[in-house]
């Protein structure tokens, strides 16, 4: 298979717009007569289907939730990057675009990451007119605060709760449209299969959550921004409905999967305490600007960090990284993090913790500075573990946070299935093996907003696209198939629900392809990922009927597709040779314990196509080419 | 994080359907971690459900950090249970004591009819948000942001206001089930930005009629709705939205 990404030629700076100037239109009066499917209303879904709909498109929206405000994009808290320099501190979509593609350690296409560089003050825009209360200066300017991976600041906020702000943003525009007749809201909806007639992506079936119908739609394009697969790990910041389900399924119908094992796992959470753990809650990346990471010099201190001088704590990032300090990006905090706890040096009940202290921005900026800027963060830390962080130092460690990977996509944000559009944490295609804080938000409303609102046209313009209804026996097929494994899942009548196995596969991966990763571990996790699909078929239970509210039924469904994938993750990360970003391979480290690249042969976009049940996937690379950026070390030192 | 257990007594609220008449069911929820949510301690009960081949009970969740506004239960009487300023996703358990019996209802209004156990039909909310909860502006037609200063004053109010998260609790809480507080921090968050002015008085009007219309009572100051709601939304934007709803009615020209 030929890997075509349709990367225009000519300047960097100028690819975009030339590209956008080449791509044929669809005239005003028929774009009524074309029907798009979106799937997910987080920032990308949202944003996709007002932006769609204001230009005249038919759109049909799907989401999982009782309401599309609930998408998991709510729950981003630090910030949206943009390359505005309102500080005047050097910033530019030079800076931006560099910035995020060495933070990716060089594994992300230059064109893509340029182009959502130059795209990112728009969105400011953007938001600000839709009434996005952003924090503001006295003056009433819009305010800045320092991400990781940066030096300069260029994240805009809304208190601790940016995603929700952008997410109600893109929402109310999207409902003004649903409020003018050219989006239809399908809520309570989730994808079960998509549907691609004559190699053109069709359709999907769907299934109504309340009444556990199997429901078909057609169209001339289907639009995934289903989000990420971060729930493969089980313990993870996702939300419990976030999964792989669509992804999964457009994959088994022939889209690529590209870098499945780059998965972030983010420095700052909230330790884990317990087996019954349904979730791990994230405290901001913010607060690495005025906090300070700590454990104790010597090993078994088990003193109160309060009681613990200066002269006995180990600023370990601060010594180790003195230009970026608590600042360095999240795989470099989070595997540092990981090397001292396993050190022993770590402290807490289970030792798998550090401190994250902000101890001198009190004292240096007082209660009400540091009140302002953290409140709600320090609240929510304070609410879950029943310590103040205004009189104890937080303790975090790392966890599944963000998922790199996801379907693979052209410069058009098309899948290799015609007519298959990706956007947001669902596709693959900007932050290369590691994402910076701040832009995820920003990637999810480029594409949604400004990116496949022209790229779509393109495709509908200049494509040949028979009439298909939701009759078309490729829909019934379909729906057959999913009854045939709803039914199986209900009448295996075991012994272990859903979560069980969840959580089994959640501690083989964070184990074996979690922060750092090893060959025999990795082919290890193969093994027992593939025993416990066995033992799932054979002794699932789910109580209750296919054609109801069947909350189990969801989750068993969920899990079927995490035990698949994770075996595409594990054969992902052993056939990357090499240590990028979030991708640690033992093998391949620097003396100093840092990533170490192999760009000669590693350079390359793993791209996954399934050969059909038990076979194994055959990998595409699609190569990378560097044109406009050196290929460096990275170094944070 | 001292962890001690405790043994408590569920009465849980179990309807099939919306048609079906309810009632409730007494469990018994054992050795539950005082660090548990509200929901992890259910998810324990449930696990246990299924595993007797019965149907566990259907809550609403995902995000589990208070965000999202999907949870939401009536517990021991209150929204939410009985922790200021928390939804029941962020309820630990460290708040209960050994052997308390907890009454556990689904959110009830005319608006929300139950779906099963403690899952409501809020889409009501959304119908409101439809009928003008935002600025009207097209994608790609936004002036540089900067052009448009906010006073830090009033983008914190607006800020304030539009942390709700539309779980619905102010709705459950209020003895004439009013969406009052939803709407007024909607109106609040919007018209005290420059940006939301333009359209102020037809949205004013609009949202009214539409909450009138889906069933929706009318506020009568009992300010049951702040007490319970998780982000602490202030009862003054439903004063502002009367005003801007006086406003609109006497002093535009909108119909």
């Amino acid at each position: 298979m030929k890997l075509d990404s349709k990367i225009p030629g000519g300047p960097l700076e100028s690819k975009w717009d030339r590209y956008r100037f080449e791509l044929k239109l669809v005239n005003p009066a028929n774009k009524r007569k074309f029907e798009i499917i979106v799937v997910g209303t987080g920032l990308a879904g949202a944003s996709a289907s007002a932006s769609l709909a204001e230009l005249g498109y038919s759109v049909k929206t799907f989401c999982i939730h009782d309401t599309a405000r609930r998408a998991h994009s709510i729950a981003a808290q630090g910030g949206i990057n943009a390359a505005k320099n309102y500080p005047g501190d050097g910033d530019s979509i030079q800076r931006l675009f560099y910035d995020t593609i060495k933070g990716g350690d060089f594994r992300a296409r230059e064109a893509n990451v340029y182009r959502l560089a130059q795209i990112s003050n728009q969105i400011i825009d953007q938001c600000v007119a839709q009434g996005v209360p952003f924090a503001r200066e006295y003056a009433g300017l819009l305010s800045n605060r320092s991400f990781g991976g940066a030096q300069v600041s260029r994240t805009f906020y809304a208190r601790g709760q940016t995603g929700q702000q952008l997410l109600l943003g893109a929402y109310g525009a999207m409902m003004r449209q649903v409020n003018a007749g050219r989006v239809t809201m399908f809520p309570r909806r989730d994808l079960v299969d998509l549907v691609v007639i004559n190699g053109q992506a069709r359709g999907i079936v769907v299934r109504n959550l309340v009444t556990g119908e199997l429901e078909s739609y057609a169209a001339h394009a289907v639009v995934l921004a289903t989000g990420g697969y971060g729930n493969v790990f089980y313990l993870s910041t996702n939300g419990a409905s976030s999964n792989v389900n669509a992804a999964w399924r457009a994959y088994k119908n022939g889209a690529l999967f590209a870098n499945p094992s780059f998965t972030q796992i983010h420095p700052t959470c909230i330790p884990v305490h317990g087996t019954y753990q349904s979730k791990l809650t994230l405290m901001s990346e913010s607060l690495r600007n005025d906090g300070r990471v700590w454990v104790p010099k010597n090993p078994g201190d088990t003193r109160p960090p309060d009681r613990i001088p200066e002269s006995e704590r180990n600023y370990f990032l601060e010594s180790k990284y003195p230009s970026f300090g608590n600042l360095v990006p999240r795989d470099v905090a989070s595997r540092n993090v990981k090397q001292v706890c396993d050190q022993g040096l770590g402290v807490g009940p289970t030792k798998y913790a550090v401190y994250l202290d902000l101890r001198d921005a009190i004292r240096r900026d007082g209660v009400a500075v540091v009140q302002k800027k953290y409140g709600n963060l320090f609240q929510m830390y304070e609410r879950i573990t029943g310590q103040s962080p205004w009189e104890l130092p937080m303790m975090i460690y790392p966890a599944v946070h963000y998922t790199m990977g996801g379907l693979w996509v052209d410069y058009d944000l098309m899948s290799n299935i015609p007519g298959l559009f990706v956007l947001g944490e669902c596709n693959f295609s900007d932050h290369g093996a590691n994402r910076l804080g701040a832009s995820a938000l920003m990637q999810g409303l480029a594409d949604g907003y400004f990116i496949i609102p022209y790229t779509i046209g393109g495709y509908l313009a200049g494509t040949r696209i028979p009439d298909v209804g939701q009759d078309h026996d490729a829909f019934k097929e379909s729906i057959n198939q999913v009854s045939k494994i709803l039914e199986r899942l209900l009448s295996i009548r075991g012994n272990h629900t859903p979560s069980y196995f969840h959580r089994e596969l959640g501690r083989i991966l964070w184990e074996y392809v979690g922060m750092s990763r090893d060959e025999v571990g990795m082919t290890k996790a193969k093994e027992m990922i593939s025993r416990l699909r066995d033992e799932f078929w054979q002794s699932l239970t789910v109580p209750g009927s296919r054609k109801d509210l069947n909350q189990t039924l969801e989750r068993a469904n969920r899990v079927t597709d995490f035990l698949e994938f994770a075996e595409l993750m594990v054969d992902d990360a052993l056939s990357r040779e090499e240590s990028c970003g979030c991708h640690f391979n033992v093998a391949f480290q620097t003396q100093e314990h840092e990533a170490l690249r192999m760009d000669e042969t590693c350079s390359y976009v793993a791209a996954w196509e399934y050969q059909g049940e038990g076979k194994a996937a055959a990998l595409h690379r699609e190569p990378l080419r560097f044109e406009y950026v050196e290929l460096a070390t990275r170094s944070y030192k | 994080m001292t962890e001690t257990t405790l043994n408590l007594k569920l009465k849980v609220w179990r309807q099939k359907n919306p048609e079906d008449k309810g009632h409730f069911e007494t469990y018994q929820a054992e050795r539950i971690s005082t660090d548990m949510s509200f929901l992890e301690m259910l998810d324990v009960v449930n696990e246990k459900l299924i595993l007797d081949g019965k149907e566990p009970i259907a809550f609403e969740h995902d995000c589990r950090e208070g965000i999202c506004g999907s949870c939401g239960a009536v517990v021991n009487g209150l929204a939410h249970g009985p922790q200021k300023g928390t939804t029941l996703c962020q309820l630990h358990m460290r708040h209960f004591k050994d052997g308390q019996t907890l009454v556990i209802e689904p959110f009830r209004a005319k608006a929300f009819p139950v779906l099963k156990d403690l899952v409501v039909d809020r889409s009501a909310l959304e119908r409101i948000i439809e009928a003008g909860g935002y600025i009207s502006v097209n994608t790609g037609s936004a002036p540089e942001a900067n052009n448009l200063p906010v006073p830090p004053q009033n983008s914190e109010l607006s800020m304030d206001a539009a942390a709700c998260i539309g779980c619905g609790a102010c709705v459950a809480a209020c003895p004439n089930a009013s969406a009052m507080l939803f709407v007024g921090a909607k109106i609040s968050h919007l018209v005290l930005l420059p940006q939301g002015k333009p359209e102020a008085a037809r949205r004013a009007l609009s949202l009214l009629r539409k909450m009138d219309e889906l069933g929706f009572g009318n506020c009568s100051n009992e300010r049951e709705c702040e007490a319970v709601c998780p982000k602490e939304i202030s009862i003054s934007n439903i004063a502002r939205f009367n005003r801007e709803f006086i406003k609109a009615s006497f002093g535009s020209t909108e119909e």
